[in-house]
């Protein structure tokens, strides 16, 4: 039983008297566990695929499904681009924000939150304000927020894009310990190849504007990855071209 | 441990001491005429004595009783329509235009009804402070609400908080900075219509006692109101900044 499921998902908007489709005629499924990158053009309507399926957002047409397996929790939590993160909480109530929205115990509250501060390494930096860290600690904790709230899949609308290579790689690979160690279904959008072959199970190519997944590709190298063994696998490198090809002609085709 | 004066603090300190030596000199030497701008040492030496008499004290507290009650009684009301207004688009549009019709017409001009609805006590002056303060703080309040950065209102919708709790964790918080600086102009609105209420219908008050020593012509007692109202007003400013800065840490 797949864990996501979309059908025929389709996006209109209405921008200035001018119909814009966004996204048209979307079915895919995604099975549990998988962590599945949807990579694109910048405009693709990739976060407008996410908003959907984070229920910020109502598709026009279609319909999407997430399989819920535990009534307890939570359908999907999302990890916003950057400055996701709630400014007026400490970084302590931020990892702890979803828990407290379900007003779950504090005991269990507070466990999960020590929990996830631990595995990110802000322990030592839980009472202080958002507008202290840097970028990468901002996304460490939007990370552990998603992670504590310990949703049914994960959303992460391209969540490292403002950091710089070095804090990218570190926390690219921190990402993939925690997720490892919980095997959450994580649908993940980005624009860099690197990233998608780095991360995913699978990569989906969208075209651009209107949005259609043009291709499927199964990344089939072992784990534990890292960028070194990436970079040097040449499997990893065909794929790399092929999908470097397909993207700078969509690039092309939207300037046309 | 000792803190160093450092330069631009002794210029800060420096202007106003320029000032009143100035004021002092032409003063006591009549190159101002001394009957309406008595020295600053003759105004101290006068607010000493009536200070003695308790006279002072009573304007005083009378005076800062209506301020805060008044303050208080607008500044409440305020938050929960201004929060609601910026929350609640049905909200918004059905309370500008009220606002939008009440806000230009000074306080002061409402005197004479608000003195037929609530009488000539302590109540009517109370009211004429609140509905003052009221416009900048709701105003501010629901600019506040609306500025606050979409992101965090999906956020909080992606980790499903409920209206109760939107509203203390997001609403409220979210909207403060701007909201304070509503609530810094309401003080300044609030010192300014007092003084001018109690000039026109009072027989006690900060306002009444510049009033009343202007028409006897007793211009030393007149600005012994004058400096309490410049005291007060940065006393206010002072402790609401205070506030502020406890209220924003995360600023």
């Amino acid at each position: 039983m797949s864990k996501i499921e979309i059908n025929q998902l389709s996006k209109k908007f209405i921008k200035r008297d001018k119909f814009i489709e966004a996204l048209q005629d979307i079915t895919l499924s995604i099975q549990p566990g998988e962590f599945v990158c949807l990579l694109g053009p910048s405009g693709c309507g990739k976060t407008t695929l996410l908003r959907i399926l984070a229920n910020l957002e109502k598709p026009s047409s279609g319909e999407v499904m997430i399989h819920q397996k535990d009534k307890e929790k939570p359908l999907q939590s999302m990890v916003f681009q950057e400055n996701g993160i709630i400014p007026w909480l400490t970084v302590e109530e931020n990892v702890a924000f979803g828990l407290k929205m379900r007003h779950l115990p504090s005991a269990y509250i507070k466990e999960r939150t020590e929990y996830y501060l631990y595995k990110v390494g802000l322990t030592n930096f839980k009472r202080l304000y958002p507008k202290e860290l840097s970028g990468g600690m901002k996304q460490r904790v939007s990370i552990a927020r998603a992670f504590a709230n310990d949703p049914e899949i994960l959303l992460m609308d391209e969540p490292f894009a403002a950091l710089d290579e070095q804090n990218k790689f570190i926390l690219q690979e921190e990402l993939l310990s925690i997720w490892q160690e919980t095997k959450k279904t994580v649908l993940f959008i980005t624009h860099s190849i690197d990233e998608a072959l780095l991360l995913s199970d699978r990569i989906l190519l969208m075209s651009s504007q209107p949005g259609r997944i043009v291709k499927d590709i199964n990344i089939e190298m072992e784990r534990s990855r890292s960028i070194e063994k990436v970079r040097s696998d040449s499997a990893m490198t065909d794929i790399f071209l092929d999908v470097w090809e397909h993207l700078q002609n969509e690039v092309k085709q939207a300037r046309l | 441990m000792r803190k160093k004066v450092t330069i631009p603090q002794l210029i800060t300190i420096s202007s106003p001491i320029c000032l009143l030596l100035l004021w002092e000199f032409c003063s006591q030497f009549e190159i101002l005429d001394p009957r309406f701008f008595p020295a600053p040492s003759l105004i101290i030496q006068t607010l000493m004595q009536m200070g003695e008499t308790g006279e002072l004290f009573t304007h005083v507290t009378v005076s800062l009783t209506r301020i805060v009650f008044g303050f208080l009684l607008g500044v409440i009301p305020a938050i929960c329509i201004g929060l609601l207004m910026g929350m609640y688009r049905y909200f918004r549009h059905f309370f500008s235009p009220i606002i939008m019709i009440f806000m230009p017409i000074p306080t002061l001009a409402m005197l004479p009804i608000i003195l037929i609805l609530f009488g000539i006590g302590e109540f009517s002056k109370m009211i004429t402070i609140a509905i003052s303060v009221f416009f900048p703080v709701a105003i501010n309040t629901a600019a506040g609400v609306a500025n606050i950065d979409k992101i965090y209102v999906d956020v909080a919708k992606n980790y499903q908080a409920n209206a109760k709790d939107f509203f203390f964790k997001i609403a409220l918080p979210g909207s403060l900075p701007v909201m304070l600086e509503g609530i810094q102009m309401g003080q300044a609105i609030a010192l300014l219509t007092i003084v001018a209420a109690e000039m026109i219908g009072a027989n006690s008050g900060i306002g009444y006692l510049i009033w009343m020593n202007y028409k006897a012509f007793l211009l030393p007692q007149m600005y012994v109101g004058l400096l309490l109202i410049s005291f007060f007003g940065y006393f206010f400013s002072l402790l609401l900044r205070g506030i502020e800065r406890k209220l924003l840490l995360w600023k």
